[in-house]
């Protein structure tokens, strides 16, 4: 399907978009006080400060960059590159199923120097 | 709405064609950034992964009110950004200029705090390398390493920062001289896909720096 990309979208779509944007920004700052989940636990923190972020990432793709009216071809290539991102990351959790090894003639570092697991 | 029509090359079957190309073409280009940037997302989240505690404690000395400040500059300039590419579109060309104009203002701004914010960390010896110090209860060498991480990624980020400045500056340039070359909406589009990129990673970097929970 042919889009009409000389089709301008009202302004009150980037104002809303602007203002929302910065709504959940104010609450990326709030959410970073409270602590979310069992003391010492940071992960549900992160999850929701990652979550708001990726959220923030997807309104400013779709209406400042104009993906929701491209075309599929656009809309493709304007994926490819998250997912990607995102594979690594799911890739990646490997990492943690994995402990730091000893390494022979390693051993003598400095406490500061060695990994210590949190 | 009357618009003048844009030259169609001949490679190309119709205008629509000609600019889902070009769209297509930046589209191409900021994968490639996606996964120069990815590298070293990548890497913050090996060392946040291993030194949580100490990555907390260091965040502790960036300042969370600059962090904001310079969040809020760097949203609105994707918003004057947005009406730049929208008044182009409508053929409005002066809306249009004062519209880059204020986009560059507000980069110059945000790069401005950042130039505050890094020359603090330089007098309180807090850049990575022989001059570093550290005086908190956790490992110099892992707050050495999210000071790096801070440098390389606020660094990256704020060189793409500069490259858009310029590029908005030629823009705008073109525009004001009515160069054929930015008749059309779209290189204004194209830029504005940087520039939002740009505003994305810093949506990302805001967090990951300034917000580290306990």
């Amino acid at each position: 399907m042919k889009v009409d990309r000389s089709h301008s979208h009202p302004i009150t779509m980037y104002l809303a978009t602007f203002f929302a944007l910065l709504v959940l920004m104010i609450l990326t700052v709030v959410m970073a006080e409270v602590h979310v989940g069992p003391p010492g636990v940071s992960a549900y923190n992160n999850l929701i400060a990652m979550a708001i972020a990726c959220f923030k990432a997807t309104i400013v793709v779709l209406f400042f960059m104009h993906v929701k009216f491209s075309s599929q071809l656009t809309k493709f290539w304007a994926a490819i590159g998250f997912i990607w991102f995102l594979l690594m990351f799911i890739l990646f959790a490997d990492y943690s199923t994995r402990p730091r090894e000893r390494i022979e003639g390693w051993e003598k570092l400095p406490t500061d120097q060695t990994v210590a697991p949190h | 709405m009357s618009v003048k029509a844009d030259p169609v090359y001949h490679q190309f079957e119709d205008i629509e064609q000609q600019n889902e190309s070009y769209i297509v073409g930046m589209w191409v280009f900021l994968v490639t950034e996606i996964m120069f940037f990815g590298a070293l997302f990548l890497a913050y989240v090996v060392y946040r992964w291993n030194f949580q505690h100490t990555f907390y404690e260091a965040h502790k000395l960036l300042d969370v009110k600059l962090g904001t400040f310079n969040t809020v500059v760097l949203l609105t300039s994707s918003l004057s950004m947005a009406l730049s590419v929208h008044f182009a579109q409508l053929k409005k060309r002066w809306h249009q200029l004062a519209c880059l104009g204020a986009t560059m203002g507000l980069a110059g701004i945000f790069l401005i705090v950042k130039f505050f914010e890094w020359k603090a960390k330089f007098e309180h010896h807090l850049v990575p390398g022989p001059g570093f110090q550290w005086h908190g209860d956790a490992p110099a060498n892992q707050a050495q390493m999210f000071f790096n991480l801070y440098f390389a990624m606020t660094g990256l980020h704020a060189i793409h920062v500069v490259i858009g400045i310029l590029v908005i500056g030629v823009l705008a340039l073109l525009t004001f001289k009515k160069h054929p070359l930015v008749e059309s909406f779209v290189p204004n589009e194209m830029v504005g896909l940087y520039w939002h990129f740009v505003d994305i990673v810093w949506i990302f970097l805001f967090p990951l720096f300034y917000l580290i929970p306990v």
